[in-house]
């Protein structure tokens, strides 16, 4: 998850930082703003001739109205639904024809839209998508066909799936008042009651080039990408000013909570812990750096603690590992996992997790390891250079949680910098289990469960 | 159409022989500090013996779990002290090793993949771990509706082939495979008259010549491969229905298609492009998604394995909207075939796929998997610069002819898993295990 806000930035306190001060230089990233308040970032990669262009718009499910769930996710659909000058499917057809490759994605707060394009099109896509920032024109013939594909990827990402209904129960649990608690596509019954009004008027609350973020990587020049933005969305006006974005925020938890889900499409059990945690947003002092570190050194990988302690070592799990979503505006979250092997029960696991969080909570990380946590987090933005599309999204997705792009160029600094003791420190505050959901994946008789046997 | 042209500038592939006499393939690109390696050897799961299926994948899983005099620990540790990223995969055809590292650690990265490919422990502790992970991966995977609908699909359409098994093999597969079974296909496997090699980054011809030898020096001349026939896909015409308590079908749906070496190939590829490729403008997309929401995810693709060719789609809708997606899909299917594309959709196909290559090569990664692509194909090191023009070429007629070649009288091979209603004649069967699997759950977890 470290990547997630990293880039490329100066690294000093190791042997190797030499090489790594150099590359950090990495691409040399630029940004200004438009007039009417769009935020520009321009990331340089003339290897090949062409460019990733992406709109960001700092609007997500996390924004919704309560009882609208799904309406951020809805809307993003339906983008693709036509404008005032283009009609339905007319965007698409163009970027098909100019050999692009478009997409959209959702997720709790931001929304974003991208097109890759030889760069002697980037301006034709530019205008595509200024357009339909404030164009977007809706007809119940093409809008309610799109509810039913919505209706249909709920079916397939979770209806099909008992681990995902397993982690759509253990966010809802585990966030009691922030909306992270609902899934971004939406509850099915709610999916179902949205209409174009709710998109529309959603839409019009939130998409504006002051509340957008455009960001194009490739074979472009910074002076190149201001000219053809000044002549696109330069032209869009502000349309409404979206306030704060100030979401309920949850209280301090106090009580461990558990959920189970028993379903006979259950062939391997598993478990899994989320904790309530701080967010490179919300946390103070290097406590985020700290817990991408803690991630690495307790779950990231083979080499971590967990891998070894319960796949080597005691060999009770087939697997096991953590990970620390860190890029949200509000609390993010922790999470351990393990999938049994043998006789071991998901009870046995859970209290080989518990000694070891308690060993690391404890004693904090041994010098060997924490270096090699560091090492793997900074190469991983250097990694990330390889791929334009990649810092695009790394850029775009820290500038529309908060972030600021010397926060991206100074992540790896910041990694370096982290001492066992701020990781111990971070194990103490964030996995405590008064902070906590842990969720068991079982697999239920099919006597148990009627649904089966009975035919439609 | 414009970077058609341009898209080939930067990818000037370099045929390096090493003094040893070995070949690698080469994009020497100096701008980002990353050198991406991969590797495939000719011979994967496909050459499993019929009694062990899975056992190729698990000697795969197993070669970065301890060389030499590293155990898989140490191993693993000297991989995160240099930041390497180093994998190994598997499908039906090839074992792929894909290597990511610094330039300062390259010598470091080449001894340990060598050491991988060329003295893997195979430790008891190791493989009894692999086969743990793996079996738990396939009990996670026994009733996902689109895991269940691919194995069901291969294993009516191939049968007894090989491309019948399952590549991970069973959990019972599993259990009877050792250490002997594992040492056995890696000698079969990883040798130096199968493999392929592709580079991309800072490095010179000499330097990846001297280290592609030191790689290849402790490998066996020859491969142990067995000649896997070629055959056509079985089943066109039937449907297939596993019955799962889930209210979405997910349905694929396919037939013989044309090997990667058929004279047609290209305008098969555009011909299928045009029925259900990956744009948001395919027929079937227009048809299934736009116009009537039936469906989230509505695809085709050509998919030429080494020893047999399919069109393979796919399409997840709700079970009582299951059989009017399907006719749909076969209609169309049929209309492709009868009358093949328009001009215009001829051309907005050709626009689009000649554009969009350029993309194919926009990381390191992605080169270097073309370089191994190609040779693997055997197409030649003038691929990419040839391809652009190849499809440029495709003429009306030739698309026509292609699809009638291609989807012919329509009929496909349809393995619907959920509770699709509607589907007329279709053999129905149950989920493996949905009645019983969960008693021996136990059993089977103590494996």
């Amino acid at each position: 998850m470290g990547t997630d806000t990293a880039a490329n930035g100066g690294a000093a306190l190791k042997p190797a930082a030499a090489d790594d001060a150099a590359r950090a230089a990495g691409p040399d990233v630029s940004a200004f703003t438009l007039e009417n308040g769009l935020e520009v970032v321009v990331i340089p990669d003339r290897r090949v001739p062409v460019v990733t262009h992406m709109i960001w718009y700092k609007v997500g499910s996390a924004d919704e109205s309560r009882g609208q769930s799904g309406v951020a996710h809805f809307l993003e659909h339906l983008m693709f639904k036509g404008t005032e000058k283009h009609p339905a499917g007319a965007f698409s057809h163009a970027v098909a024809e100019l050999g692009g490759q478009e997409n959209a994605f959702t997720s709790y707060d931001y929304t974003s839209y991208f097109q890759r394009v030889a760069r002697e099109h980037l301006k034709t896509v530019m205008a595509f998508e200024a357009d339909r920032m404030v164009g977007l024109r809706l007809t119940d013939d093409v809008v309610n066909p799109e509810r039913d594909v919505i209706l249909e990827e709920r079916r397939s990402r979770v209806d099909g799936d008992p681990s995902a209904q397993l982690g759509e129960a253990l966010a809802a649990t585990l966030y009691v008042n922030h909306p992270y608690g609902q899934p971004i596509i939406g509850w099915e019954h709610e999916i179902e009651a949205l209409d174009r009004h709710d998109a529309i008027a959603f839409y019009e609350r939130f998409y504006t080039p002051n509340n957008a973020i455009l960001v194009v990587a490739g074979d472009v020049s910074p002076e190149e990408v201001r000219a053809a933005a000044e002549e696109t969305y330069g032209k869009i006006a502000r349309r409404v000013d979206p306030g704060a974005r100030r979401r309920p925020i949850e209280p301090e938890p106090r009580a461990a909570r558990r959920v189970a889900l028993s379903d006979p499409r259950v062939t391997q059990p598993s478990v899994q812990r989320s904790y309530l945690s701080p967010s490179y947003e919300t946390a103070e002092g290097d406590r985020a750096y700290a817990l991408d570190l803690l991630a690495q050194i307790l779950g990231g990988g083979t080499t971590s603690r967990l891998y070894k302690a319960l796949v080597v070592e005691q060999g009770i799990a087939a697997t096991a590992g953590a990970w620390y979503q860190g890029d949200a505006l509000d609390d993010g979250r922790f999470a351990v996992y393990a999938v049994p092997r043998g006789t071991a029960t998901l009870a046995d696991l859970e209290d080989a997790i518990e000694r070891e969080i308690g060993r690391l909570a404890g004693d904090g990380p041994g010098d060997a390891e924490l270096e090699r946590a560091k090492t793997r987090l900074v190469a991983d933005t250097i990694y990330a250079q390889d791929s334009q599309a990649t810092l695009a999204r790394i850029y775009g997705a820290a500038l529309a949680t908060g972030g600021t792009i010397d926060e991206v160029r100074e992540w790896p600094a910041r990694i370096r910098a982290v001492s066992a003791e701020s990781v111990r420190d971070a194990a103490r505050a964030v996995l405590d289990r008064r902070r906590s959901v842990t969720g068991e994946l079982l697999s239920a008789p099919a006597a148990d469960a009627p649904a089966l046997a009975a035919a439609e | 159409m414009t970077s058609a042209a341009s898209s080939t500038h930067t990818t000037d592939i370099q045929r390096v022989v090493t003094p040893g006499g070995a070949e690698a393939w080469l994009v020497e690109e100096r701008t980002v500090p990353v050198i991406a390696v991969e590797i495939a050897f000719r011979g994967g799961a496909a050459q499993d013996h019929a009694d062990r299926p899975g056992a190729i994948n698990l000697m795969t899983t197993l070669l970065d779990e301890g060389a030499g005099d590293m155990d898989a620990d140490a191993f693993q540790e000297t991989l995160e002290e240099k930041a390497i990223e180093l994998s190994f995969s598997s499908n039906r055809d090839n074992v792929t090793a894909s290597l990511r590292t610094l330039p300062e650690n390259l010598d470091e990265a080449f001894r340990l993949l060598g050491a991988a490919l060329g003295v893997p422990r195979f430790d008891a502790a190791a493989v009894d771990r692999m086969r743990g992970q793996i079996s738990a991966q396939i009990r996670r995977n026994a009733l996902d509706p689109d895991d269940l609908a691919g194995r069901t699909f291969f294993s009516e359409a191939f049968h007894a082939h090989p491309y019948g098994r399952p590549p991970r093999g069973t959990v019972e597969s599993l259990a009877a495979i050792d250490r002997e079974h594992v040492a056995a296909v890696h000698r079969q496997i990883v040798a130096r008259d199968n493999v392929v090699i592709g580079a991309v980054g800072a490095i010179s011809a000499d330097r990846l010549a001297s280290l592609v030898d030191g790689l290849l020096a402790g490998l066996p001349e020859r491969a142990g491969t067995v000649v896997v026939p070629t055959v056509k896909p079985a089943g066109q015409g039937r449907t297939e229905i596993v019955t799962l308590d889930v209210p979405q079908s997910s349905i694929i749906f396919g037939r013989a298609g044309p090997l990667r070496d058929a004279d047609d190939f290209i305008p098969a590829f555009v011909a299928n492009h045009i029925l259900g490729g990956g744009s948001f403008s395919s027929r079937l997309f227009t048809e299934v998604r736009e116009k009537r929401g039936l469906a989230y995810s509505v695809y085709s693709y050509l998919s030429p394995y080494d020893h047999a060719g399919l069109v393979l789609g796919g399409v997840a809708t709700r079970n009582d909207r299951a059989a009017q997606s399907i006719d749909l899909i076969q209609s169309e299917i049929r209309r492709i075939a009868d009358e093949g594309p328009s001009e215009t959709e001829l051309e907005s196909a050709k626009k689009f796929l000649i554009g969009s290559y350029a993309l194919r090569f926009d990381t390191s990664t992605k080169i270097a998997n073309q370089l191994v692509q190609l040779q693997l194909d055997h197409l030649g090191i003038d691929y990419i610069a040839r391809r652009n023009a190849m499809v440029a070429a495709v003429t009306l007629d030739d698309v026509k002819v292609a699809s009638k070649a291609l989807f012919g009288d329509g009929d496909l091979l349809v393995v619907a898993v959920g509770k699709p209603t509607g589907l007329s004649g279709a053999n129905v069967r149950a989920a493996p295990g949905s009645s019983e699997m969960h008693a021996p759950a136990e059993a089977i977890a103590a494996n």
